[in-house]
């Protein structure tokens, strides 16, 4: 642990304030708190965010997971892990089970979450309506209103123009019944975990200087119409390595010809499963 | 077997290593010391400091000597450190009318008060590459030094009520825009901070579009003026005002046509830059921006990139736009095998859909 920086790298003024937005976050659930994110030592677009809100949550005997892609050991979920070893000193864990506090970009975790575990999220965009509506002042408006028309067209001329809603991850949500929200990129798939979790899940835009919150067992709802109704994506494939046919898959080419094979996204799953079948 | 993304950390490390070797490069070369870097790459470590928002000459040439050069990872690195400090209080406003000066011109007349003092520039170098090494000169003094203090040239046409008079007591009590977050609309007072920690490439660009067109201004470049400033701070245990030091800095007061209206009469207006150390192109640009961000204020009609406040502020600062640009090289491939799953189904459902229609065309014509 590196003593030339404070406990979790920020100040305690810092996670003050933090903690108050995140308070505040999840006093109102899906509603954006504009925060004062500061400069991390990784880049915005890295997870400064979700490690901003890690560093705030973090205490001495918390244990840290970092996902990618559902992974624990892509690069960037390592380095963040690196990170909090070198600035925190926090013990990590690379299972589901075992960690209080799990940050994780673009996945949930297959392994359902307890109520004593927190799941930070990095997101990238906050605002669901902003591809449909690039200006902040008219978005928070819309929210203001609750206004989101915009989003149920865009949905309904997928529908018109390819049958299907075209939305495959970051699939917009309503929580609690009042605030459209971002899930962050994960796919779809993940979106009914997001439904009356036991465990709380916090957002963190580091970039876009806002944080959000899914208290536990709130309802999510993702949009559909009631002749389009929400679909998760399904696979013709098991997991070749641990032959579940229930996980998100990854396709990987494994050769030069355009073989594939698929495995399991999430590698902790994937791995105790194959434990278990070896014992 | 499945290997991909296998031993990352390793990956990392040797990495890390082999970055710190690029960076050093031939060991027979000495390394460059962060005096060298300071006092020879002066305008490097000017641009560090003020993209960085942080005042520090040695820190500065440390982080360019860190990234090897590159402005853009250096000023991230001073950003990320200035996290880190603790925040003592606020100065008082600086006084750049007790400047004092080292260039000071003015494009909008031929003489001024206190002189035209071209100071070192590079304007006139004739940029020809000086291929010997550079051979100490020896500047003669002049006669008489120059003033202490020069007058503004602004000042000299808010005397005849041509320009818009601004009264500095008016602004209200200002955002820290590194504590808050930057929330729309935006008074001046904010977008002149995010302006003056914006990237100096994109307010240039910026700049440069109000000039072709893209939101005319008409501008004039008032007065230039860089130099040293007093930074003077008033603890709250002392009561009183001290001084801790000064600092180096450009300042670019632009003046612009404007024909009056809302019951003014046809004055002058104002657009303002201000850099920390030598940056004049920066301190000109913001100056340019400045002014056609001021389009609502001033009942001008907005249709250019340069005067929606939303897309200049929300996208001039590198280390948010560098950060954004460069994290697609982060695995993405969860979301992408969701994209794939649906182009697949969309497609089959494409073929499906043709066939049935030949299917129907053929019945028809037999």
């Amino acid at each position: 642990m590196t003593s030339n920086y404070n406990f979790a790298f920020l100040d305690e003024n810092t996670k003050r304030m933090l903690r108050r937005a995140l308070l505040k976050a999840v006093a109102i659930p899906g509603y954006q708190v504009p925060f004062g994110s500061r400069e991390m030592p990784l880049p915005y677009g890295w997870g400064t965010g979700g490690i901003q809100l890690t560093a705030a949550l973090l205490g001495p005997d918390d244990v840290l997971k970092v996902i990618d892609q559902g992974a624990d050991d892509t690069t960037n979920a390592v380095n963040i892990r690196r990170f909090f070893a070198r600035v925190a000193g926090v013990t990590t864990t690379e299972r589901t089970t075992e960690a209080s506090v799990i940050q994780t970009r673009h996945r949930i975790p297959e392994t359902p979450l307890r109520e004593d575990q927190i799941l930070v999220f990095q997101v990238p965009e906050p605002e669901p309506l902003r591809t449909l509506e690039p200006r902040e002042a008219e978005t928070r408006t819309l929210h203001a209103l609750a206004d989101y028309g915009l989003m149920h067209v865009k949905l309904y001329e997928d529908i018109a123009q390819y049958g299907h809603i075209a939305t495959s991850y970051d699939y917009p949500v309503l929580v609690d019944g009042r605030f459209l929200t971002s899930p962050s990129p994960i796919p779809k798939f993940d979106n009914p975990k997001l439904d009356h979790s036991p465990a709380l899940m916090l957002f963190g835009a580091g970039r876009e200087k806002r944080l959000y919150a899914i208290p536990p067992y709130t309802k999510v709802e993702s949009l559909a119409f009631d002749d389009h109704p929400f679909e998760i994506q399904r696979w013709e494939h098991q997991c070749e390595l641990c032959g579940s046919d229930e996980s998100y898959l990854d396709e990987v080419v494994v050769d030069d010809r355009g073989s594939r094979m698929f495995v399991c996204s999430d590698t902790d799953y994937c791995g105790q499963r194959r434990g278990e079948q070896a014992a | 077997m499945y290997v991909a993304v296998k031993g990352g950390e390793q990956a990392i490390t040797r990495s890390l290593q082999l970055l710190a070797e690029a960076r050093r490069g031939d060991l027979t070369v000495p390394e460059l010391s962060l005096d060298q870097i300071r006092e020879q790459l002066r305008l490097g470590v000017a641009r560090v400091m003020q993209e960085g928002s942080l005042y520090d000459e040695e820190l500065a040439a440390l982080a360019m000597r860190q990234a090897a050069g590159d402005m853009l990872e250096a000023i991230f690195l001073l950003r990320a450190y200035r996290t880190t400090l603790p925040r003592f209080g606020y100065t008082q406003p600086l006084d750049t009318n007790a400047m004092r000066v080292r260039r000071r011109v003015s494009g909008t007349f031929k003489d001024v008060p206190g002189g035209q003092v071209l100071g070192p520039t590079y304007d006139y170098t004739q940029r020809l590459l000086e291929f010997e090494s550079t051979a100490p000169t020896s500047p003669l003094q002049a006669e008489a030094p120059l003033p202490d203090t020069m007058p503004r040239v602004l000042d000299l046409l808010d005397a005849e009520a041509l320009i818009e008079r601004i009264d500095a007591g008016v602004d209200p009590e200002p955002i820290d825009l590194t504590r808050e977050p930057l929330m729309f609309p935006a008074d001046r007072a904010t977008r002149l901070q995010n302006l003056a920690r914006g990237d100096e490439g994109f307010l240039l660009g910026m700049a440069y579009s109000t000039q072709r067109g893209y939101a005319e201004s008409h501008p004039f470049a008032g007065e230039i003026r860089m130099g040293e400033v007093d930074v003077v701070i008033c603890p709250e245990e002392l009561g009183f005002a001290i001084e801790i030091g000064s600092i180096t800095l450009t300042e670019c007061q632009m003046i612009n046509q404007f024909h009056g209206g809302n019951g003014l009469p046809p004055q002058f207006t104002r657009g303002y830059g201000l850099c920390m150390g030598e940056g004049e192109r920066k301190a000109m640009s913001m100056a340019l921006v400045d002014r056609t961000l001021r389009c609502d204020e001033l009942g001008e009609p907005a249709y250019a990139p340069a005067q929606n406040q939303e897309f200049v502020l929300s996208h001039s600062d590198s280390v948010e736009a560098s950060g954004f640009v460069q994290h697609l090289k982060l695995p993405h491939y969860v979301d992408f095998q969701a994209e794939l799953s649906l182009l697949r189904t969309l497609s089959k459902q494409h073929a499906q859909h043709l066939n049935a229609e030949e299917t129907a065309a053929q019945e028809t014509s037999s």
